[in-house]
């Protein structure tokens, strides 16, 4: 069963099927994890991409009902070297085909995975469509066209949650199927903007009543929560291009303590009148050192973006670098001096990828504190 | 944190004789050592007594001293010598005890010589069974059940709280010496009284059996400001039970899901600094319960080990250098990644391969020693191989070995071995049973019993399977029939062509020809820590059957070096000791050098010890593709001992007309 990958310079990878069948549009990036395929299928930042995964055996612990990272896959289709069909693991239920097919996602296996990484490096991300029903190229390259890619795009609105509900689960421990779920001691609004689900089982996990609210919801309403904290999540895209969330920051800011991830770092940085830019294949894995310029100290970090927020832009604002990234030294977090806000580009929830980070979320919680001493 | 001022003059006590147990990585590791701390402009001592090491060269030290290492004449040179600094966690267990009993001794203290990397109470932490067990506890991990005896009658009550099967451990011993399962009383009671009498401080410890778990190992490394980073995770073929040395194991770990490698990752740092390793690379081992993942933490190495060495050439990223700079105070942001340039070591190495270790035997050079494997170490060298996939790892790390086996057939098998005899050789540990395994799924028997017989994880097993049921489509094929979507599955699965040509009736030279005629060849890929993110500086190849090919050969003029391959009885380290120098030597002469070898352990295979690196096997077929693409100007094949001598003439045969030819016949002064 034929497949292929047609990138937008003309480049044609042919594979073999696996997952549904059919046709999808997205950028094409790759990813540097060895494991934690589930979580990066689901994780909303993936909405609209193609992932190319540069470790070549995948699926083999197959898929399971506590790795998912949100309501279903977002990610507009999945490379593989080699997938597994045979998956061992004790907590597997579903092969990661069988996965694939249920959440309609197209699958391209065996082709030179290495070959389409070094390519992308070298050329940068770009659209791609994967196509397992139609070979013409011609007419793939027509659609492709058709395509607008993620600049200027808000896929934001796309993602969220349409109603604001109340996250009940806390982290799990897998090894005795048990969660951490202490007394709740803050209200938190977590604007979802795409949000990882383990970035709520934390913020339970810490004491936090978390209420998820759609992207768009007005500050007013916010505020009018009385909660402690506001966290800003993850998410796809173009930040730039969100300007309703970027219009809401700017009237919760120095009002409410903020804690930002990835998308939401962007969003901080805008709100605050700083730039982004698209980085050329972006950070997607789950080995980053970034150093904490507080401490010196280095975290291993999972990241997973392509914009960026450009140092220099900050400037004349009154913010803090606190992390920076070691391989490109890119900006990979910032507090504000005079407010309570703060955020990182990369992800401290992992899932997948090391918890060198979690302090973070202690961090917002002693913002919320200091704000509100009981 | 820069390098340290107070550090001028270093110590560093190799690893003596090869033994079983203790192989040439520790002249990897003690090389690097040197090489890297002299360059730091540090004054550096070296004791050991093997002088059929690299580490052990005039240039390697300020001061080599071949002398038996026992505290007493350690005790002189640093007497003679007075380093301020002794890095004790390069030279194996034998550095690593010898370093104890002069710390225990007051030696170092009546010098004021310094310990290095870790200090005496970290090292004894992590190597009493009781401390040990007490830290890891403390840090909310788990071990196997188990209770210490220095007595018979101790040993009795011992069990009467585990019950069989238990392992017996003798302390401070190496490469797991005297270590057995016992079954029964009376097998415990001779495995006790053994263990006893082995062990320097005639302690042994019990433990409860988890023999049939899974069996992990990751790499640690810590810096003096306590940043720690994982560099590599190993998962065994083989299950708990028998000894890593003699396990066939994989890089990275293939069946954990994030959650959990996060969580061994998670403790695995917790245990560096529980145990206080300051700076440097350890090794912990962890079993796993295939059923529940209840995790224990088997054991921890405060050291370089076999495990580094391995961990080292499967990654690219060099433990032992890196180790070296950190114990004189760098810190991981401070030292960059020598294969990419642009990044610092202070990272997680991601491969884009699989990586296969697998031990050669030599049972029939010990008459009257059994060839059961279990948690005694008995192989005697190993063979490392890169592939895209498992399968074709497996089937490359077969072909490595150098025991005239190139595939999974049954060759060996007796056909009147019936299957219930087969099923019986599946419950042993016997140290060619992945033969057998294959063997029982041609005989059709199920990935689930053979999952119940051998404990083996099903992903390994039907990864097998994979092969054999490959190989039976090759058997219904002629030659003819193949064409080149099938020759390039069948090469992409590992096979080798000179088993190929046996199922085919042809010859090997006739079988690659034809594979050639389809245009199916390999292609290299690189080693470069990164996962293709990051451009590579360093030609750390190995090959493949893909459609990119990254060699990208020049145009100097270049010789092959053939190396050694795996240790066996009768070829040490020696042949890797010329074969670095022949490189060092087309060095000098202004030679390309590009060293094919397969040994995870050695000096050759350092990506900095040639200019050009094949990870390969050094058979024919291997060879000649890499003559095909390099194109060298002669290929030495008289440093590598015998292996390498062997492949002259076919070499010669099949067109590499200027095989065997040394540089310096071409006229450039005989240099050599």
């Amino acid at each position: 069963m034929k497949a292929i990958l047609l990138l937008e310079d003309g480049t044609v990878f042919e594979g073999t099927s696996f997952g549904v069948k059919g046709q999808s549009c997205g950028e094409v990036v790759f990813n540097t994890s060895m494991c934690g395929y589930q979580e990066i299928l689901t994780d909303p930042s993936y909405n609209e991409q193609i992932i190319t995964m540069t470790y070549p055996l995948i699926g083999n612990y197959g898929t399971n009902t506590d790795d998912s990272e949100s309501r279903k896959v977002f990610a507009a289709g999945f490379i593989v070297k080699e997938n597994c069909d045979y998956p061992s693991n004790w907590r597997n239920t579903e092969s990661l085909s069988d996965y694939l097919k249920r959440n309609g996602v197209v699958g391209l296996e065996d082709i030179d995975t290495r070959k389409l990484v070094r390519h992308i490096r070298t050329k940068g991300a770009m659209r791609g469509i994967i196509s397992s029903n139609e070979f013409n190229i011609k007419r793939l390259e027509q659609k492709l066209r058709q395509y607008p890619g993620l600049v200027g795009r808000d896929i934001v609105k796309d993602v969220t949650v349409k109603k604001p509900y109340l996250w009940k689960k806390g982290v799990i421990d897998v090894l005795n199927n048990s969660q951490s779920m202490p007394e709740k001691k803050y209200k938190v609004v977590a604007f979802d903007y795409g949000i990882k689900q383990n970035i709520l089982r934390l913020l339970r996990s810490h004491g936090c009543d978390v209420c998820v609210v759609p992207a768009d919801t007005p500050a007013k309403e916010v505020l009018a929560k009385k909660t402690d904290g506001v966290f800003l999540s993850n998410g796809p895209g173009d930040p730039a291009a969100v300007s309703y969330a970027i219009d809401i920051i700017k009237d919760l800011l120095g009002k409410i303590p903020i804690f930002g991830i990835c998308l939401g770092h962007q969003l901080l940085a805008l709100a605050l009148g700083g730039k982004t830019y698209k980085l050329k294949f972006g950070h997607r894995g789950a080995n980053h050192p970034v150093k904490n310029l507080k401490t010196g100290r280095i975290e291993i970090t999972s990241q997973n973006h392509g914009f960026c927020v450009d140092l220099k832009s900050l400037k004349n604002k009154n913010v803090e670098l606190t992390h920076i990234n070691l391989n490109d030294q890119t900006l990979e977090g910032f507090r504000c001096k005079d407010i309570p806000a703060f955020c990182v580009q990369y992800h401290p929830e992992a899932s997948p990828g090391p918890h060198d980070s979690n302090y973070l979320f202690d961090n917002f919680i002693k913002l919320m504190t200091k704000r509100n001493p009981d | 944190m820069p390098k340290r001022k107070d550090i001028h003059k270093i110590l560093i006590i190799g690893s003596g004789p090869i033994v079983i147990g203790q192989g040439c990585e520790f002249d990897y590791s003690g090389a690097q050592a040197c090489k890297v701390l002299r360059q730091q402009g540090f004054n550096v001592i070296l004791i050991n007594s093997n002088p059929a090491t690299i580490m052990t060269d005039p240039e390697m030290a300020d001061r080599t001293y071949i002398e038996p290492i026992t505290p007493e004449i350690v005790e002189k040179i640093i007497q003679k010598e007075r380093p301020d600094s002794l890095l004790p966690t390069l030279g194996g267990q034998t550095g690593l005890n010898t370093a104890v009993a002069l710390a225990e001794r007051g030696i170092l203290k009546k010098y004021n010589v310094r310990l290095l990397g870790a200090n005496l109470k970290s090292i004894k932490k992590a190597e009493e069974r009781d401390r040990f067990k007490k830290t890891i506890e403390d840090c909310g991990l788990a071990v196997p059940r188990s209770g210490y005896a220095h007595s018979w009658q101790q040993a009795q009550e011992v069990v009467k709280q585990l019950g069989f099967p238990v392992i017996i451990r003798p302390s401070y011993t190496l490469g797991g010496m005297g270590g057995n399962i016992a079954y029964n009383a009376e097998e415990y009671k001779e495995f006790i009284q053994w263990g006893l009498s082995l062990s320097p401080t005639n302690q042994v410890l019990v433990e409860e059996s988890v023999a049939g778990w899974k069996e992990y190992e990751l790499e640690v490394m810590r810096d003096c400001k306590d940043n720690v980073v994982i560099v590599c995770s190993i998962e065994n073929f083989d299950p708990m039970g028998i000894h890593t040395g003699d396990s066939i194991t994989v890089a990275p770990a293939q069946t954990l899901t994030d959650k959990e490698y996060q969580i061994m990752r998670d403790a695995a740092i917790k245990i560096i600094r529980a145990i206080g390793v300051e700076t440097g690379g350890s090794n912990i081992q962890f079993a796993v319960h295939p059923g529940t993942g209840k995790l224990y933490v088997i054991e921890m190495n405060p050291r370089v080990s076999r495990s580094s060495a391995l961990a080292s050439k499967a990654t690219g990223f060099p433990i032992a250098k890196i180790a070296s700079l950190l114990a004189v105070g760098y810190t991981l942001d401070e030292i960059p990644n020598d294969i990419t340039k642009k990044t610092p070591a202070c990272f997680e190495p991601t491969i884009d391969y699989c990586v296969v270790k697998w031990p050669r035997f030599t049972f029939e050079k010990f008459p009257g020693t059994s060839p059961e494997l279990t948690v005694q170490m008995k192989s005697v060298g190993e063979a490392m191989s890169i592939g895209r996939t498992f399968k074709e790892a497996l089937q490359k790390a077969i072909r490595s070995l150098e025991i005239d086996r190139y595939s999974l057939d049954n060759k060996h098998i007796s056909p009147e071995l019936s299957t219930h005899q087969l099923k019986d050789k599946l419950r042993t540990n016997c140290w060619d049973k992945i033969w057998y395994v294959a063997e029982a799924f041609r005989r059709n028997i199920s990935t689930e019993e053979i999952y119940n017989l051998t404990k083996i994880d099903p992903w390994f097993l039907n990864n097998i399977k994979d092969i054999v049921r490959l190989e039976e489509k090759i058997k219904s094929l002629n030659l003819r029939k193949i064409d080149a979507a099938m020759m390039r599955k069948i090469k992409e699965y590992g096979f080798s062509d000179k088993y190929l040509a046996s199922l085919m009736g042809v010859t090997e030279p006739q079988f690659r020809k034809f594979r050639q005629s389809l245009d199916v060849n390999p292609v290299y890929k690189t080693v470069d820590t990164c996962g293709a993110e990051f451009e590579a500086s360093t030609p750390y190849l190995y090959s493949t059957y893909e459609k990119e090919c990254e060699a990208n050969p020049t145009k100097k003029r270049k010789v092959i070096i053939l190396g050694g391959g795996p240790n066996r009885i009768g070829q040490g380290i020696e042949f890797d000791y010329c074969c670095v120098h022949a490189a060092f030597a087309l060095k000098e002469i202004g030679v390309e050098s590009i060293m094919v070898n397969c040994n995870p352990e050695t000096v050759s295979t350092d990506y900095d010890t040639s200019d050009r690196l094949y990870f390969e096997p050094l058979t024919f077929e291997d060879v000649m593709a890499i003559v095909d693409i390099e194109k060298p100007d002669g290929v030495i094949v008289q440093f590598g001992g015998q292996t390498p001598l062997k492949l002259a003439v076919p070499l010669e045969k099949a067109g590499a007309d200027s095989a065997f030819i040394c540089p310096w016949r071409k006229g450039d002064g005989g240099c050599l």
